[in-house]
Formats: C-alpha cells, structure tokens, sequence
C-alpha cells in the first residue's frame, strides 16, 4: 500500500489541508495534488472503470492518467471528470472528490458484477446487440449504466473570465529543461518570449528525475534559468496548458485559476512555436494489468520526489528500456523492496541496479497481475511469482507532439527509438526535446537552443539516439491469456482490438471508433501506440504502416466555461439598447428583444391583450405614441444616387420630388423580397432609406457592395444614421393637434405636410424632421431629432396630449394595427420565394424600363407561375383565431396538400372580431372563397379577403 | 483562426470579414432581355475549386471590398489587394 514518507518531496508539511473521498475525511499538504494525497492516505481504489466497473487506481502523475477520473467539489461548484493528478490541494479551499461510475461508492460499486459477465460485452457489443428492434428501447438502461461523472445543471462560474489576446515573437510550450533552455536563448537573443507550463512550478521532468543540466544541478539550473528569462524580459506563464494550434499559427492555451480565480483562455499569436513538451510513458500490456497498484514507472518516481509518497513496499519494476532503472534506484533508496523486470537479455545498467539493491531479472517479463482489489504478485513468462504491493511498468515513451500535428505536422514510425516522431518540419514550429525524440538530457538542451537560435527556423535535424533509452519492443500480444488492458479509460482489451481487425476495422481511425479506443477525457495519452502496436500485429503490419488517428485539439478537457468567457446570458448576445429606455421603464413598459433591439412590448399593468387593447384604442380613437427609433436611416449621397437608387429598389426612386417619401421593396438578384420600407428625397443627390430595424446592417452592407462593385465610389456615399437620430411616431385621429402643441419650427398644415411628405424644421434649438407616414392606418407624424433629445421630445408628447388622451405604444399593439391594415412585415408576412406581385405590387414589374437588382429573376417561369403563394387575409368563420403557422389544404384525390398558411394574427378591438394575413396560392383571385386550415390535428375554417380589413380607402390618413 | 489583411486596415481576424463571391463573376447586362441560361448561372454556378483561389471579401469594419487570393487547402492567404488601382 502507498504512504507519505516521514521526510522528502516538495509539498510543505507546515501546512496540512483537509479534504475528503467519497465522503471520509482525509487531510494532505500544500503542495499535493488529490492523486498524491489518496496515495499518501493509503487509497488504493478511485473510481470504476467506464464499461466494466472494474476497480481502478491512480496510474500516472499528470494529465495522461486514465484512471483517477473524479467529480471534484471545491467551494461548492462541481468540476466533472477532473484528473485527480492535476487537482492541487489548496488551502482555505474546500474540496470534496466523489469517485465516478460507481454506486455508492468506488470501494462497493454495485455494478460491479457487470465484470462477471465481460466475455459477452466484447467490443463492438452495443452496435450488435441493441440494433434490434430499436436501440432507442435500450438506450436509457445502457447509459445509466456507462459513462462517467456527473454535470451538476445548476453550476455557473462565479466570475467568468475573458479570453485574452496575446503576441510574442517565440511561445514556448513547456518549461522542462528543452522548453526553459530555448526560452532563455530566445529571450536573450532580443526576443519577446512567452514560456507556458501546465504546471504550478517550472521544471518539468527535472522536478523528480533532477540531475545535472549544462554543468549545474537541477534545482539551480532551473532557478537560473528562471532569473536569467526574466532578466531578459521574458514572460512566464504556469498553470497554463496550450492545448490547440489552429490556422494560421493561433495557439489557445487555458490557464487554470489557482486559489479559487476563474480559468481563462488566452490567444497566443506566436512567430514561433517551440513545442517542448516531454513524453508520455507508455504501460506494459499484460493480464490484469488494470489492477490498482499497477502504475507507470515515471509515477512512482514523480509521487516519491513531489509528494514524498512511496507507493509500494515491495516493488516490481517492469520495463523494456534504461529510464526505469533510476525509478528503481530511487524507490530502494526510499525503504522499498524492489525487483527490476527486464525483457532486454543484457540490459547496460544492470550491474548499476544491482549494486543499488535492485534484483534484476533480466530477459524476463510480466505476463500477469494478480490481486482481487489490488496487485500482491506479478507472474513472469518463466512462471516465477514476485510478491509485490506495487507494479510500475515502463513500455517505452511517446512523444507528446500534439501541437505539432496540429499544425498538421505529420509523424512518422522511428523503429529503433519505438516511437512516432516529428516528420518534415512544418514552418514557424520547431519540436524539441523528448517531444522530438531526443531523450539524452544535455542532447535536448543543446537542441532547443539551437531551434531558437535563427528566428522561425525548424532546426538542425534531430539529434535522436537511440541508445538514450535503449528500448526493445514490449508489444501487447494476445499471448497472455485472460484481460490485458490496452486503454485503461475506454477498457479496451488486446483481445478486442484482435475483434476490430478480424470485423475488418482495420484503419486505425475505424478502430478507434469501433472499440472506443484512444477516446474520452484522457484521448488515449498512455493507450494509443499500444493499441496501434497491437492493431498492426493483428494484421501482420508494422506500427508505421498503421499511423496514429488524426490529432486535434484540444490537448486536454477545456471546460466551455473558459472559452465562453463573458458571452453567456445577457452578454451572450447583446441586446441594442434605446435612448428612451429609462423612461418607457418609468412608464411601466415591458420590455422585449425585436430584431435586437430592447423594446417596449406593452406599458402598463394587467395583462398583455387588456394593455394591447387598451394602446389599440389610443391609436385609433385619440393618439399614440411609438417608439420608432430602431427604425433604419441610411443616408445615400452624392451625384449619382438617384441612378443608385433606382438601380437598388423595385419601385423608380429617381422621381420622387425632394421632400416627398415613396413605400417600395428592395429585392434580392434572385426577385425575393429582400426588405421594404420608405424612401426619401432629401435633395437632389441625397436620400434616406428607413429599412426595417432588423435589415439595418445588412442593408447597409448591400449598399456597400454594389457601390463598390457596380459604381464609381467616388460619386457615391452611404451613411448609417440609423443611431444617430430617435424617431417617436404620432400616430391617432388627435395627432395633428398634438403635433400643434409641440411648438416645432416648420410648417405642419396638411398643405405643406400632405401624407407621404416631409419637412425638415427645429424642436428645442436643434434640428427635426416631421414625416407624414403611417403604420398604423391612422394620420401619422413622424418626428426625428437627435438621439440626445429624445427623452425632451418623448416628455413633451406625453405631457403635452394628456388631455387628449394620450398614450404610449407598444410594438406589440402595433404589430395588431398594422395586420389590420395589411402592411406585411418582410420575413414574417414573406418566405423565401415572396416576390413584390404575390403582395400586390406588380405595377413596376411590368412598366420598368431600367435594371434593377433583381428584375431578370422576375420573369421566370416561376416567376410567372399561375399558382403562386399571394398576400391574403383571412377572416374566421366560426369567430375562433386562426393560429399562425396553420395551412390551408386543398383535397387532392385522397391526400391533402397545403395552399399556403396563416403568417399573421392577432386580435382586432376595431373590429371586434381577429384579423390574420397569410400566403395562399393564387390568393388575390380566391377573395370570398371559404377554406380550410389545420393546425397540430386540428381542422378550422376562413374565408380569403383583401390584405386590408381596415379603413380599405385610407380615408383615415387625413382625418 | 485565419489572419487576412485588408488592404485598407491591415492584418485582422477572419471574424472580421465576410465572404462577398467567387472573383470574377460578371452581372449580366440586359436586364429583362438576359438569356435564362445565362442568369441561373450568374445567381447560382460557383467554380468551387479546390486550392488557389481569388474571392471578394468585405472587412466589415471598414466596409471596403477587396480581393483576396489565398489557398483553401493550405489556408496560405495573401495580403488583400483594392478593387480600384491606387487614387482612382
Ligand atoms: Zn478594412
């Protein structure tokens, strides 16, 4: 069993931190990650596995570890599936783990008979078994059954952070002795540097395999180095993982908040990325290997020389390479009984081992654990039994080149070193280090000073040697008998990998997706190249020839929290905000996004049909007023509008007089209705588009792009002054008299004013257009000042008409008063294939000489088509409202077949009865005709009429 | 994400431009008079290629098109050149 040490490490027994696993009570020190405290605790089992609900132990010391996968509660916010080996204790922190996958506890999982009946859950078992009849009846039980922790739905972060952006002239990605050596070369070379280290403390490997770095002692060295990177201005960021590259060399790197601080994302634009970080040591696959008390070598050395943690008494050290000799050395020199099992026959550091009071069985190797809940022998090939509590296997290293793939680097098979390494360079990244290969100490340093030493330079080739290791293959074979664990993670077995060729799954990224293999939080860190091994012994292939699964980021589970950042509620997508807003609050208004803009939905108390009602009969019996601002202002100037402006809409703007205002459409090439809305003249070479608030920016957009792409720009200008300008619009039979009351300087008698005109005066000592239009059927004014005198304009309106009864208006109401006059809203009263003759406006179609974005797609034959869907209304005939979205059907033999359906709808005060709009085909000649519309299963009746069910000569305009 | 550079405002995210057309793609003159054939094309046929390719780009802040020449495979993009020779 593992226990702390009375004395080593670098965690601070000063300062003992409590924290608890599955419920009990444990206590660890600064400095200790919740992997080494459960070790030094003595917890041997952490968790089930995925599909077996086996019992599994920590196996490695970072974030390769596919066991120690665990819901961590720290504060009261819950972290699924956090690496226990890469959770830091801190103090003043509460912290809580709960194992995953297991009920109630890792130590009684219930399910864990499922592991009994395992010869029947081979992989590919699910696909098989649950197709039929539907894996939809399946599917509850089996998910109930996998998977591993569990999302809290009520977590938020407390204080999300920002992404940040970041340049540099060199990144380099970990601060082990490569990434700190070419860090400091590169900042003392005048570079701008930034180290990131997924660590709290820099060091990487040195931190517990130590020795001796360019003639100085590791600890030194590293502070050295530290000193001299910031001497020379560097930067250097730990707790900071760069998990992706993507195009164009942008490199995302998520810092974990220590102390209870928010994760945060930055974005590094980097000249140059040095990728310095390390390898990852492969298990040995034998029998039961998943058994807690089976670890990787470099893990027992890293919680012995970290934390002050032994993880066994008698120790068996497996191995087909020369790094796990110092492993063994160390864990003797710590007190423990430790066997070297070597499957090389003449292994150079042999007699080194076995002077330190290491045994060494050379030639030999484990072909099984034994141990119900964890390991207490391992049987070797001869037959020979070793008593142990701890088994640490060391297969061999992997590259950790992932960032270099993704910026699709491709690897390529190293027979003598056993491992895939970075082929051909790729530009502006350099691999140095054991993420490259080189394993020699002194080599990896000596290479990443040269990789920095010309700037974006790949570097000299690598300097790999393979005798630095002097690995042998160790390869997962199905020799063992019983379970050999290839990814501890998915639970994928050298016997299911065997499944996968023989089914024909023999591409590796078919394996990966068939077994499950190299998936999940860990994505096969430990498991990859063995399964790969085992995949090309299965189909008489060399490692080489099977390649790896394409790398993507990222690197490691970033929480989307972090790449949120601040977007999320209100921040996720800003709403527009309207000058007015303060006071349509004080007016009891309810407030609502339209086209993305914050509005007034309705004022007042009570419901939202009584307020509607109520607003209704202002506009219609006295006045109202409307908040028009997010109406669209853009301003086209210069000598060629007029032809632009032509050019751009249905209807001919070019002789419109100044000060008059024109209704049209703007189409798209393609003849839809692409927005409608009021054109005015301002002068000769100047007009004003008041577009619909939710076109605004495309419209502008537009504008944009065919003055650039089909006119001189020089004679042409558009302006957005949609913000510039608030517009309240009167609307009601008392509306002239309270524009009267509104002492604005202009002329505003019917006169000089007529309907569909404007005039440009002064309000308050600035500026003011007053326009004759109308939404609402009603006469209508609409006034516009600046945005700043608004709140004056909005007072003196209200104030001012009290006595005429005066009120605000929603656009809730407004949406009813409009229906009732037919006016269509584009995108909701039109589709997709809504062009200007199905709403009644064919007159420029015909008689247009000019072009006209979008004319020549008028005339096809769908254009012309006799069925087309036409602007209707529609009255009910038994008084119910017909829904919106309901069709009209037409019986066509036995099937019904849709005519169109219902696009608007609302209640009617006016005419007491509900009026709706909607596209029916060949509607304008169908008026009076009686049909049929269902809605979700039901059948309702209407009768087809005109657009307009209100005030159908516009009499009212000038009442 | 892809770094383009307006030839207006310099290097910038991609999320800052919008994607206008295919270069070269002429409207057709002759508005009612234009071949069927001829206007389904211009609405609809793209090249589509693969590899090197120039398109018209807006950078949305600025609102200036340009051309953009840049490689959809290798994502290699060149600085954006004006549609317009310099003063015009
Ligand atoms: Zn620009």
């Amino acid at each position: 069993m593992a226990r702390r040490l009375p004395q080593g490490g670098r965690i601070d027994r000063a300062r003992p931190i409590p924290f608890s696993f599955d419920g009990k009570a444990l206590s660890g020190f600064a400095g200790d990650t919740l992997a080494s405290a459960l070790l030094a605790n003595g917890v041997s089992t952490v968790g089930r596995s995925f599909k077996y609900h086996r019992p599994r132990g920590v196996f490695g010391h970072w974030t390769e570890e596919p066991n120690a996968i665990l819901d961590v509660t720290r504060d009261g916010r819950r972290e699924p599936d956090a690496r226990a080996t890469t959770v830091y204790l801190e103090e003043g922190r509460t912290l809580a783990a709960a194992s995953v996958n297991a009920a109630p506890d890792a130590e009684r999982d219930r399910l864990a008979v499922i592991d009994a009946f395992a010869r029947f859950l081979p992989a590919g078992f699910y696909y098989k078994t649950f197709l039929w009849p539907r894996w939809g009846l399946f599917e509850p039980a089996i998910r109930a059954m996998a998977g591993l922790g569990r999302l809290d739905p009520g977590w938020l972060p407390a204080a999300p952070a920002a992404p940040c952006n970041r340049a540099c002239d060199v990144l380099v990605v970990g601060a082990g002795p490569a990434g700190l050596a070419a860090a400091r070369s590169a900042a003392e070379g005048g570079r701008s540097v930034l180290l990131v280290d997924d660590r709290r403390e820099p060091g990487g490997v040195l931190l517990w395999r130590g020795g001796e770095v360019e003639g100085q002692a590791a600890e030194a060295w590293i502070a050295d180095t530290l000193a001299a990177i910031a001497r020379a201005g560097g930067t250097v960021m730990s707790d900071t993982t760069a998990y992706g590259v993507y195009d164009h060399g942008l490199v995302c790197a998520l810092q974990r908040g220590a102390e209870g601080a928010p994760d945060r994302l930055w974005r590094i634009r980097a000249g140059h990325i040095v990728v310095a970080a390390g390898a990852i040591e492969r298990p040995l696959v034998f029998a039961d290997n998943d058994l807690p008390g089976v670890l990787s070598a470099e893990a027992g050395l890293a919680y012995l020389r970290q934390y002050g943690v032994l993880v066994g008494e008698r120790v068996v050290v497996a191995a087909n390479n020369d790094a796990a000799y110092p492993v063994a050395l160390a864990l003797r020199e710590a007190g423990a009984h430790v066997s070297l099992v070597d499957n090389r026959p003449a292994p150079r550091l042999r007699r080194l081992a076995e002077d330190g009071g290491v045994a060494v069985l050379a030639g030999e190797r484990v072909v099984r654990a034994e141990g119900r809940r964890a390991v207490r022998a391992a049987t070797l090939a001869s037959g020979a039994r070793i008593e142990a509590d701890a088994l640490l296997v060391s297969g061999g290293f992997t590259p950790t080149a992932h960032l270099y793939c993704q910026a699709k680097g491709k690897l390529a098979w190293d027979d003598a070193l056993l491992a895939f390494v970075p082929g051909a360079p790729v530009e502006g990244v350099s691999v140095v280090g054991a993420a490259n290969g080189v394993f020699g100490l002194a080599a990896a340093v000596a290479e990443a000073r040269a990789a920095v030493a010309v700037p974006k330079s790949g570097g000299a080739p690598a300097a790999r040697d393979p005798a630095a290791l002097d690995a042998a293959p160790a390869w997962p074979n199905g020799d063992a008998g019983g379970r050999a664990w290839i990814d501890l993670q998915s639970d994928v077995t050298v016997k299911d990998v065997g499944i996968a060729a023989r089914e024909n799954y023999a591409s590796v990224e078919h394996l990966k997706r068939y077994t499950t293999l190299g998936m999940a939080t860990d994505q096969g860190k430990t498991s990859n190249v063995n399964g790969i091994a085992a995949l090309a012994a299965a189909t008489g292939r060399a490692p080489g020839e099977v390649g790896t699964t394409t790398y993507r980021p990222p690197y490691v589970p970033v929480p989307f929290s972090a790449i949120a950042g601040l977007r999320g509620g209100e921040r996720m997508n800003p709403v527009r905000r309207l000058p007015l807003e303060a006071r349509h609050r004080a007016l009891g208004a309810t407030l609502g996004e339209y086209g993305g803009w914050l509005r007034p939905a309705y004022y007042g108390p009570g419901d939202m049909t009584e307020a509607v009602a109520r607003e209704i009969r202002a506009a219609r019996e006295a006045v109202a007023v409307f908040d028009a601002s997010p109406l669209g202002k853009i301003e086209v100037i210069g000598p060629d509008a007029a032809r632009f402006m032509d050019f751009q809409s249905y209807m001919t703007l070019s002789t419109l007089a100044p000060g008059r205002m024109r209704y049209g459409f703007m189409l798209e090439e393609t003849g839809i209705v692409f927005d409608d809305g009021v054109v005015s003249r301002l002068d000769e070479n100047r007009f004003r588009v008041s577009c619909s608030t939710s076109h605004v920016a495309a419209m502008h957009a537009r504008f944009e792009t065919w003055r650039q792409d089909q006119f001189d720009p020089a004679r042409l200008f558009i302006h957005n002054a949609t913000t510039h300008w608030a517009t309240l619009a009167v609307s009601g039979p008392l509306s002239r008299l309270l524009m009267e009351r509104l002492s604005i300087v202009a002329d505003l008698s019917d006169a000089a004013l007529p309907h569909m005109a404007f005039v440009e005066g002064r309000f308050a000592g600035g500026p003011a257009t007053v326009a004759r239009v109308s939404f609402t059927g009603e006469r209508g004014y609409e006034v516009s000042v600046p945005a700043a005198r608004a709140a004056e304009l909005h007072e003196r309106l209200l104030a001012a008409g009290r006595d005429l009864g005066v009120a605000p208006l929603g656009i809730e109401a407004l949406m009813a008063l409009r229906a009732e006059k037919g006016f269509v809203v584009v995108g909701l009263d039109t589709d997709g294939t809504t062009m200007p003759h199905d709403l009644g406006f064919g007159g420029p179609r015909l008689k247009r000489t000019g072009d006209f974005v979008g004319k020549r797609s008028l005339f096809t034959q769908a254009a012309e088509a006799a069925d087309r869907k036409q602007l209707v209304g529609l009255d009910t005939v038994d008084g119910a409202p017909l829904p919106r979205g309901a069709h009209v059907v037409a019986r066509d033999g036995g099937r019904l077949r849709s005519e169109g359906f219902v696009t608007s709808s609302y209640a009617s005060p006016a005419l007491r009865r509900p009026v709706a709009l909607g596209l029916v085909a060949r509607g304008a000649a169908r008026h009076g005709e009686e049909v049929t519309l269902r809605h979700l299963g039901r059948e309702l009746r209407a009768r087809l009429r005109p657009p307009c069910a209100y005030d159908a000569k516009g009499d009212r305009l000038n009442a | 994400m892809q770094i383009f550079t307006c030839p207006f405002c310099g290097a910038r995210d991609e999320t800052e431009f919008r994607f206008m057309g295919e270069a070269g793609k002429q409207r057709p003159e002759g508005g009612r008079a234009v071949g069927e054939a001829e206007w389904a094309a211009y609405l609809y046929l793209q090249r589509n290629e693969k590899g090197p390719v120039r398109e018209i780009w807006m950078h949305q802040p600025c609102g200036e098109l340009f051309l953009l020449a840049r490689d959809n495979v290798t994502h290699a993009a060149e600085p954006g050149v004006g549609l317009r020779p310099e003063g015009a």
